[in-house]
């Protein structure tokens, strides 16, 4: 961020007064941010803070924006207001959905949005979809697909538009899954919040407990214990490997590639066995607190998770090998689902996603924090934004988080209590958290009112900048390629409805 | 693996199994324990010993650190499936731990006992039931050796396997689901949310669970049920466990 940017500056992981964010009037805070972003910074939320609880009171819109290059995030709000704003979408197609969301729950209209429609509000027992887009046309047919799957998966409506095999268009549905995790959390933290971070997106439950955690900690003046920095790193790369293995094998299976397919699916489990080594749950439930960790990695445990994981990374690697070594695997991957590295940047793709489309976008690398400010993993990338640059990727991370853990594990820092008080949060002060789960960017921001509480929390998972990828890869595609594609991404339905 | 006939697989060390309430143990007018449970899984009645209702319960054990005498005690044990939701419900005498699930009736069990097709229907679920059932069909617990599996179809399904407290949004894609399954049909609820909202209970956006809309035949608690732990509730319902 250059020096002389308008927006408040802060490190990742940090907190600043509510009165120190810099406001301007809507039309120039869509100014400013589109212009900040067209210089090459990224839009991580965009969100409105009522004035009060009331329906209809006014709304102050906030812009957080990531530079990358320059390992800094920046913060700007606009004057409280209702009724109309100028859309920041036709110049900044990355806003798109953040323009439906604050439309959908504050009423405040993006004037010049092309698509204006809701996001995941529930009306009567489904999701309030509007008019789908349709292509029109003698030989055009459409297919529907969802909510419920043909899988054990969560669910989604897909609607394409298709001439013949080619889909013209895919339009991603979601909204079946919100359970309404934003709008419980003003007055908190309480006592099912942290259970609710927790489960924001259950395949990510590190990555989002410790989002929330460093939140809170940021609020409350306080860092966890180096200890427990080091144990959530180790946490969070062992649900990326666990995920990343599972996304191979499930993309092994798609291609009924079986020998990758049946390894991984047992792997995969081998990784999601040393998150419960660690603490008691595959998924990590209760490892992350804030202020620290539960669960502490003695010596013995440690000897027996790194035995372990040694095994299960020989393990991997070779499972990959053959499916590597297997041009028709790898035929079936080659060229399909393709996104353009201008189109991923233009869409505001993160993680995963992004690095396979070679951006650069870690926030492990870009916006260390927490043991990431000594402990950094190098950036895993391919260049060609198809579904092998999507297995390629995983392949790569599988190596690196490999290697880190491997690293961490033998030079543990020195023991200690594992937990630092952070029960009392500042009032009215503004908090951002990034942690690079392993779909990407998973992102939280809290906002305390006079007493302490929060006021407003954000929670923007790597989902929500990613479906649109999704659909983008579909774009002249066979439909029977949409499993393949889909899978390449494997997004979070339940972290998008929040 | 070599369970049922042989040995189960032991759970984590960490992971604790399911939780015992000693009554005798539980002082009379002590709290302590209620208000550190996130979801609202413990009550406590006058003169009664505390209710701790294992179909809310996340097993943080923060119940367990908290309670001064021990009145609250993770047993170890990874079966945890009931036919009733009541039985998931502990504190009273007779009523320590959890009742385990009967097996169907003898008619049910000719049709099913050997041939179980379900479908799943995910309501909210936040992926991790969903991998746990998942990973009942990889190589290692091979699910089909038991003749259940999951199909793509409610025309095809025997019943149905629900996760997630049932989202208001998905109501109607639950009913239709539902109404699609031919009978008889089977309702399997896994995990604290299908069982009784989870950590959403309480949401004006979700239903308190799949109960409301469709009558559940198993409940298999957790957060989420360890494989373990869900295997064992499928294989209990079609009497394949029997003394076990």
């Amino acid at each position: 961020m250059s020096a002389d940017s308008p927006f408040a500056l802060l490190a990742n992981a940090t907190a600043l007064p509510w009165a120190d964010v810099p406001v301007w009037a809507p039309e120039d805070l869509v100014r400013l941010t589109a212009a900040e972003l067209a210089r090459g910074t990224r839009l991580c939320a965009w969100f409105g803070v009522p004035t009060t609880g009331e329906p209809g009171a006014p709304v102050s819109l906030v812009a957080v924006l990531a530079d990358d290059a320059d390992n800094t995030l920046a913060v700007g709000r606009s004057t409280s207001f209702t009724g109309h704003y100028p859309a920041l979408t036709p110049a900044q197609p990355q806003a798109h959905l953040f323009e439906r969301e604050v439309w959908e729950q504050h009423g405040l209209t993006p004037t010049g949005h092309p698509w204006l429609k809701p996001v995941r509000q529930t009306a009567g027992q489904a999701p309030a979809n509007a008019e789908f887009f349709r292509v029109e046309g003698p030989e055009i047919h459409e297919v529907a697909v969802g909510p419920v799957h043909a899988g054990i998966i969560e669910p989604g409506h897909f609607r394409f538009q298709c001439a013949g095999e080619e889909v013209l268009h895919l339009e991603i549905a979601l909204g079946y899954q919100h359970r309404g995790i934003e709008t419980a959390l003003p007055g908190g933290p309480h006592r099912a919040t942290l259970a609710q971070m927790e489960t924001v997106a259950g395949d990510t439950t590190i990555a989002h407990a410790t989002a929330h955690a460093l939140v809170r900690e940021a609020l409350a003046g306080i860092e966890a214990p180096l200890r427990s920095q080091w144990l959530r790193a180790i946490a969070l790369e062992l649900e990326r490997l666990a995920n990343h293995t599972g996304d191979l094998g499930a993309l092994a299976g798609d291609v009924a590639f079986l020998p990758t397919q049946s390894a991984c699916g047992k792997i995969r489990g081998d990784f999601l066995n040393l998150t419960a080594l660690l603490c008691g749950n595959r998924f990590g439930r209760g490892m992350v607190l804030p202020g620290g960790t539960r669960h502490d990695l003695e010596p013995e445990r440690l000897e027996t998770l790194l035995a372990r994981l040694t095994t299960a990374l020989a393990d991997v690697a070779q499972a990959n090998a053959w499916m590597d070594a297997a041009t028709s695997a790898r035929a079936r991957f080659e060229g399909v689902g393709k996104v353009s590295t201008a189109q991923a940047a233009e869409a505001g793709l993160v993680g995963l996603a992004a690095r396979a489309c070679g951006l650069v976008r870690d926030v492990r690398y870009d916006h260390p924090a927490g043991w990431h400010r000594f402990a950094q993993l190098p950036v895993a990338l391919w260049p060609d934004g198809d579904v092998f640059a999507r297995v390629r990727v995983r392949a790569l991370e599988i190596q690196r988080s490999g290697e880190f853990l491997r690293e961490q594990l033998g030079a543990p820092p020195d023991p200690e209590n594992l937990l630092a008080d952070a029960s009392t949060l500042a009032p009215e002060m503004l908090a951002v958290a990034l942690v690079e789960g392993w779909r990407g960017e998973v992102c939280h921001v809290a906002l305390t009112d006079p007493a302490g509480r929060f006021h407003r929390y954000k929670i923007i998972d790597p989902s929500f900048h990613n479906w649109t990828g999704l659909a983008l890869a579909l774009r002249g595609a066979a439909i029977s390629d949409f499993p393949i594609c889909n899978k390449s991404f494997n997004l979070s339905y339940c972290g998008f409805d929040l | 693996m070599a369970y049922p006939n042989g040995p189960a697989p032991a759970l984590p060390d960490r992971h604790g199994g399911s939780l015992r309430v000693n009554p005798e143990k539980c002082v009379e007018g002590c709290t302590e324990c209620l208000p550190v449970c996130p979801t609202v899984a413990l009550t406590r009645a006058p003169a009664q010993p505390v209710a701790l209702d294992l179909g809310r319960c996340i097993f943080c054990a923060a119940c367990v650190q908290a309670c001064p005498t021990g009145a609250i005690v993770q047993t170890g044990d990874h079966r945890m499936a009931v036919r009733r939701r009541e039985d998931l419900v502990l504190g009273n005498e007779g009523r320590e731990e959890i009742r385990l699930a009967a097996a169907l009736d003898e008619r049910l069990r000719r049709l099913f006992g050997r041939s179980l097709r379900l479908r799943q229907v995910s309501a909210g679920g936040c992926n991790a039931c969903e991998s746990d059932v998942n990973v009942l069909g990889t190589i290692g617990w091979d699910l089909s050796r038991f003749g259940i599996q999951f199909v793509a179809s409610p025309r095809h399904a025997d019943g149905l396997l629900i996760t997630g407290p049932v989202t208001r949004a998905m109501e109607l894609a639950l009913k239709k689901t539902w109404d699609a399954v031919p009978e008889p049909k089977l309702v399997i609820a896994v995990g604290a949310c299908a069982i009784a909202g989870g950590p959403f209970a309480g949401h004006p956006e979700v239903n308190q669970g799949a109960s409301p809309l469709v009558p559940v035949d198993l409940f298999i608690p957790g957060c989420p049920p360890h494989p373990l732990t869900i295997l064992d509730g499928l294989l209990r319902l079609l009497g394949r466990l029997e003394g076990r």
